[in-house]
């Protein structure tokens, strides 16, 4: 989390488009009638999305206003969440899981992979604008350890040659798969099956 | 070993399409609504029959946890609560069954909802999975298409509303009280109990929070029978169990195996060994980050289940396995763990927001060496002042790897210090 919201440069208005407005009303309408602060962490993050990746404090007083909570209310869930960036981030946010279970497949290579290629530490965004890089605790993709998630999208079963080609990639304006970059099968083991092997093509397909 | 046939998540890794149509192929969805005729008390028998243990770390019983709502109708709403908010360091179960196997996961939802009678269930996703909570809501939206859930499920007669709901980075929101409050819109912080959330929970309403994969298991033991999900594993242990065998072994993956089945198996058979062979390993973390690390002697023979793993002081937790070779810097990874603790505190009892924090600085002195022999008891002591003087089990989650390491690793530890202070006065001496 970003947490020092006078570092940014804040814009002075914020108002959702009337596309994310109706995603808003939809949103709200899965909560009961006068509970409906339970929606203000999907409306901070569709918030974000809308104000380019980061929240500004007009974005959270206008979902406050929405909601009919006090401004400090949100600001209060706001710095609370490691999800909402209180500052301006790059275009890539990549967030670089340094756990233990990260830890023990070799997360310390990738981070500085990381650094080395953007050349930038944690923390820190690019002169351009495009890459931000952070440190960050457990995704909940162990066994595809080490890993990163790069804005929505988790790149798995990384080393550092492997990350360097995800983040070269995207500096040269595509996208590469997520999931594990060594081609195997989401979380099975590598190689041959251990288990389903007599009901092959079982599961419908 | 688990036959495949008894096997639950026949698309764990998303070997097939996770979508309606072919999840009613694999038996998703079949004959809903003549399981919802047999009644509510019929549904908590069988589980209760079946011996399953929650699967979200606790391993309490479902069926009697269930049996905590009020049978008679209040004049409030009930709400089911499904505990979505994987983030224990070394989980990625739940993951799998959200992304693959979603259908399966929704109908335990209605089920499990009409057990309770709640009428809304919500399931509160962490928000980094962002793919998996796209294919959950895909596939809600295919239930309520298809009259699956909503208004009369399934044909039931019984309405069901089942939403979505993202987190926003937050581990804490993985304690039952925090996620509630987190889905009421405040900061995570958990509440004190009682009153439990079957009385008082989600909008002062009763309440009953389960983890994702309790609630998956649900319609396979309705459908096979309470003795079928019973007679696989041990007593009070029953039932299949997806396992995450994380670290130094040499295909880490997600299985879905027997419970009780020893841990040595369990690594060999599905993770292709240990890295450099069974005698390579140092330690193993059975049940993700929070439960105390075993030393290679323990695992040797060790059964993967919830009262094997307590017998030697551990717990199987979450059935995370982390497995450490002997390349492994033991002191390290666990006190990686407690800065993970540290920044994961949410701040509300003093004993843990303060006892995180110096029990990772002490342990990143001990990383070193830089300590005092009898600094290993005070930080022993430490985290007995800190275990079970808070509000939720955060506090205890920070002090069991520690006293884990101490317990079996206390010459390494000794080793460090001696190492430290003989090389200080070798340098003294020059």
């Amino acid at each position: 989390m970003t947490s020092n919201p006078a570092k940014a440069v804040q814009p002075k208005s914020f108002a959702f488009t009337a596309e994310n407005l109706a995603r808003a009303q939809k949103i709200i309408a899965r909560y009961p009638q006068g509970r409906q602060a339970s929606a203000v962490l999907p409306l901070l993050d569709l918030a974000q999305r809308q104000a380019g990746g980061w929240l500004p404090l007009a974005a959270m007083d206008h979902v406050a206003g929405i909601l009919e909570m006090a401004s400090i209310r949100v600001y209060e869930v706001a710095t609370f969440y490691s999800m909402f960036n209180l500052e301006p981030v790059g275009r890539y946010l990549v967030q670089v899981c340094t756990t233990t279970p990260c830890w023990l497949c070799g997360s310390e290579a990738v981070a500085k992979a990381c650094e080395d290629t953007l050349g930038i530490r944690f923390g820190e965004t690019t002169p351009d604008g495009l890459f931000t890089l952070k440190e960050v605790e457990c995704l909940g993709a162990c066994v595809n350890a080490p890993m990163v998630q790069i804005n929505d999208d988790y790149y798995e079963d990384l080393d550092a040659d492997r990350v360097r080609a995800v983040l070269q990639a995207l500096k040269a304006g595509t996208k590469p798969k997520p999931g594990s970059q060594t081609g195997r099968q989401t979380s099975a083991p590598a190689g041959a099956p251990t288990t389903l092997t007599a009901a092959k093509g079982a599961g419908g397909s | 070993m688990l036959r495949d046939s008894d096997r639950v998540f026949t698309n764990l890794y998303g070997q097939a399409d996770w979508r309606l149509n072919a999840a009613r192929a694999r038996g998703d969805w079949d004959g809903t609504k003549d399981l919802i005729a047999k009644g509510r008390d019929w549904m908590v028998e069988q589980v209760k029959a079946s011996g399953l243990r929650g699967r979200g770390g606790a391993g309490f019983p479902t069926g009697l946890k269930w049996s905590f709502m009020p049978k008679q109708p209040t004049g409030r709403p009930h709400y089911l609560v499904v505990n979505a908010d994987e983030g224990e360091p070394g989980t990625c179960k739940d993951r799998d069954i959200l992304r693959h196997d979603p259908h399966k996961f929704l109908e335990g939802c209605l089920l499990a909802s009409f057990a309770m009678g709640a009428g809304t269930c919500y399931i509160y996703i962490r928000g980094e999975f962002y793919a998996e909570a796209s294919n959950m809501q895909v596939a809600i939206d295919e239930a309520y298409a298809a009259g699956l859930i909503g208004k009369n499920a399934c044909g039931s007669g019984f309405d069901c509303d089942i939403h979505l709901h993202r987190g926003a980075g937050a581990y804490i929101c993985g304690e039952e009280m925090a996620l509630i409050e987190s889905l009421e819109g405040k900061k995570g912080q958990p509440r004190l109990k009682p009153p439990f959330p079957a009385a008082m929970g989600l909008y002062g309403c009763p309440t009953t929070v389960n983890n994702v994969e309790t609630i998956a298991v649900v319609p396979a033991i309705l459908r096979r029978g309470g003795a079928w999900f019973a007679g696989i594993g041990r007593p009070k242990n029953s039932g299949t169990k997806i396992f995450c065998i994380s670290g130094h072994v040499n295909k880490p993956c997600n299985v879905e195996e027997e419970m009780g089945i020893p841990m040595r198996e369990l690594i060999d058979r599905h993770a292709g060994g240990v890295r450099g062979g069974w005698d390579n390993l140092q330690a193993v973390i059975p049940g993700g980050s929070s439960v105390p690390v075993l030393p290679k002697s323990i695992c040797d023979t060790v059964l993967m289940d919830f009262d094997a793993l307590r017998d030697v002081q551990s717990g199987l937790g979450t059935a995370a396995v982390i497995v450490m070779d002997k390349s492994n810097d033991i002191v390290r990874a666990i006190a990686r763990l407690s800065k993970f603790y540290k920044h994961e505190s949410c701040g509300q009892c003093t004993p843990c927001r303060e006892g995180t924090g110096w029990m990772w600085r002490v342990m990143e002195r001990l990383v070193r060496g830089d300590a005092r022999i009898d600094e290993i008891d005070a930080l022993e002591e430490v985290t007995r002042q800190v275990e079970g003087h808070t509000i939720c089990a955060l506090g205890d989650a920070a002090a069991w790897p520690i006293q884990g390491l101490i317990r079996h690793f206390r010459p390494e530890l000794e080793r460090r210090i001696h190492a430290r202070a003989a090389a200080g006065a070798a340098h003294a001496a020059e």
